[in-house]
């Protein structure tokens, strides 16, 4: 493999692995704040990308993304007041058959609503053929914007859990949700946020990989997979290590691809999640003591 | 200042508390004793909002408590120092404290500071260990930063469950120190421990509380002579009296 190729197939394989980092991380902040795996966490990702494609004739890109990813807050946050919020002391089983449930129903939803075809956002910057060179290689404009929006995701979010005090007071339900009740905390309130949040993050990935991966009413499932194996793989619940664990998994896919047949792509996904959940259910980098005490 | 009428409390149809009714008056120490599975712990957690009460009245300043959840209860001044600490271990020492004023966040951030400084006063260890994990913390000085946690947001009532579980003695003295020490500041201080002849000696007065219903109460002074409360609960036996030996 030449110098130029490795290159080619690293910038693919960060490029699809910081989508699959910021679905993991999705799962990693709900997860944290209620001990559940929202299964609806793709779904979010294609809501993101579905509603601004919808609103560009109407308003610059700006804009639409930005109302986008609003609305798909305000959808997470329906969805947790809707179907989460009133349940009393839920087992986590019943909780996940509801995400799973929520997951086919705005599937379904978006089915009839925007159709069975492939639509996607215009390249925010030139267009389909424009590429720039970067260490020898030609990468599309668009792979920076991913790199840069999910960079600067993670680093926000980092920021905003260990320096405000809305952060700070999520992480102490992450911690211990009954302390945090009796220190005043509405825990309920910090649930509908992690919701808020995940939704919020999940649509601005869904609205940058849009121009190179297009949209499609149903590209949420394969997401929602790919983002359960990173999360699994780096750690439930260990929202930077996600971060490793989805570059790891889009590296390796990419890679992949020049030993193995493409179709075999999603199979290694697969294989890893397997194997993570016969071998190191704990993930790569977590403890096996804090699994062991995990209900879930 | 606290006043509970009949209380009746319970996890699904498993009834724990069965009419109890007790005070707490202004400025003092009240301890409740009693073995495992009498129900302390849920007489606590009744009061603090996270088990709802089946029936009865919790007024806490005349105000009834028992249909409040238990996020609203803290900004009132009444607060619990839940069993084994219950701290947030992946968080940092300060940060701990941090969250334990969170009512007083419409007071703004000085008033935090201030009784953040307060708190370091009364607990010098956990000012030199405010940057670590709260779960790196000895038994000891999670239970002095569940304390300081709890003293955060200058409640008037601070309840505390079995602060002595799994400390040396040595830790244990200290900590009842500091119980005294928040009496003579003024704050009224319901102790629930199992450790009946500490809490008996640091107290004004006691509960015995024998499976669900209260059986004696009185005078700490009174409930330490009494022969029920040293046979069962103080670990003399009656040929103990018999013998003269106590």
């Amino acid at each position: 493999m030449t110098a130029e190729l490795f290159v080619q197939y690293l910038f693919a394989g960060i490029t699809y692995g910081a989508i699959y980092a910021i679905v993991a991380i999705g799962f990693n902040i709900i997860y944290n704040a209620t001990g559940i795996i929202n299964f609806a966490q793709g779904e979010f990702v294609m809501l993101g990308g579905m509603i601004s494609i919808t609103l560009l004739p109407i308003m610059p890109l700006w804009l639409a993304i930005t109302t986008a990813v609003m609305l798909t807050m305000v959808f997470g946050a329906l969805l947790e007041i809707c179907f989460i919020r009133w349940l009393e002391n839920p087992s986590v089983l019943r909780m996940i058959i509801i995400t799973i449930g929520l997951s086919i129903l705005t599937r379904e939803a978006a089915l009839h609503i925007w159709g069975e075809s492939i639509r996607s956002l215009p390249y925010f910057i030139g267009d389909e053929v424009m590429t720039v060179a970067l260490f020898g290689a030609r990468i599309s404009p668009q792979v920076l914007w991913v790199i840069g929006a999910c960079g600067l995701m993670v680093i926000g979010l980092n920021i905003f859990f260990q320096t405000t005090s809305v952060g700070r007071e999520m992480r102490a339900c992450a911690a211990n949700r009954r302390a945090a009740l009796l220190c005043g905390i509405n825990t309920r309130n910090m649930v509908t946020l992690s919701f808020m949040l995940s939704a919020g993050i999940g649509a601005l990935a869904g609205c940058v990989m849009s121009p190179i991966t297009s949209t499609q009413y149903d590209i949420g499932t394969g997401l929602a997979i790919k983002g359960f194996t990173v999360a699994i793989l780096g750690g439930l619940g260990n929202a930077m290590a996600a971060v490793g664990a989805g570059l790891l998994l889009g590296i390796l896919e990419a890679f992949s691809v020049s030993v193995l047949p493409l179709a075999f792509k999603d199979a290694i996904a697969i294989a890893i999640l397997l194997l993570i959940l016969f071998f190191r259910p704990h993930g790569l980098f977590g403890s096996r003591t804090a699994a062991g005490l995990k209900e879930f | 200042m606290l006043k509970i009428r009949n209380l009746q409390s319970g996890y699904g149809k498993l009834k724990v508390l069965k009419n109890v009714s007790m005070h707490v008056a202004k400025g003092e120490i009240v301890t409740i004793i009693g073995a495992n599975g009498a129900g302390k712990t849920t007489l606590l957690s009744t009061i603090s909002g996270l088990l709802r009460a089946t029936a009865g009245d919790i007024l806490f300043e005349g105000q009834n408590l028992s249909a409040l959840p238990p996020q609203k209860i803290p900004p009132l001044g009444c607060v619990l120092v839940p069993e084994g600490r219950q701290i947030f271990a992946s968080l940092s020492v300060e940060e701990n404290l941090i969250l334990g004023g969170h009512p007083l966040k419409k007071t703004g951030k000085k008033e935090l500071l201030r009784q953040l400084e307060r708190q370091y006063a009364l607990f010098p260890i956990l000012k030199e260990r405010r940057d670590q994990y709260a779960g790196t913390l000895s038994g000891g000085e999670q239970q002095m930063l569940a304390m300081g946690r709890a003293l955060m947001s200058k409640p008037t009532l601070i309840m505390m469950d079995e602060p002595s579980t799994g400390l040396a003695p040595l830790i244990v003295q200290d900590i009842f120190k500091v119980i005294v020490k928040m009496r003579d500041e003024g704050k009224t201080v319901l102790l629930v421990e199992q450790n009946a002849q500490t809490a008996l000696q640091v107290a004004d007065r006691g509960y015995v509380l024998e499976t669900g219903k209260v059986v004696l109460q009185g005078k700490a002074h009174e409930l330490l002579e009494d022969v029920e409360v040293k046979r069962a609960y103080l670990g003399k036996d009656y040929g103990d009296f018999y013998d003269g030996k106590s």
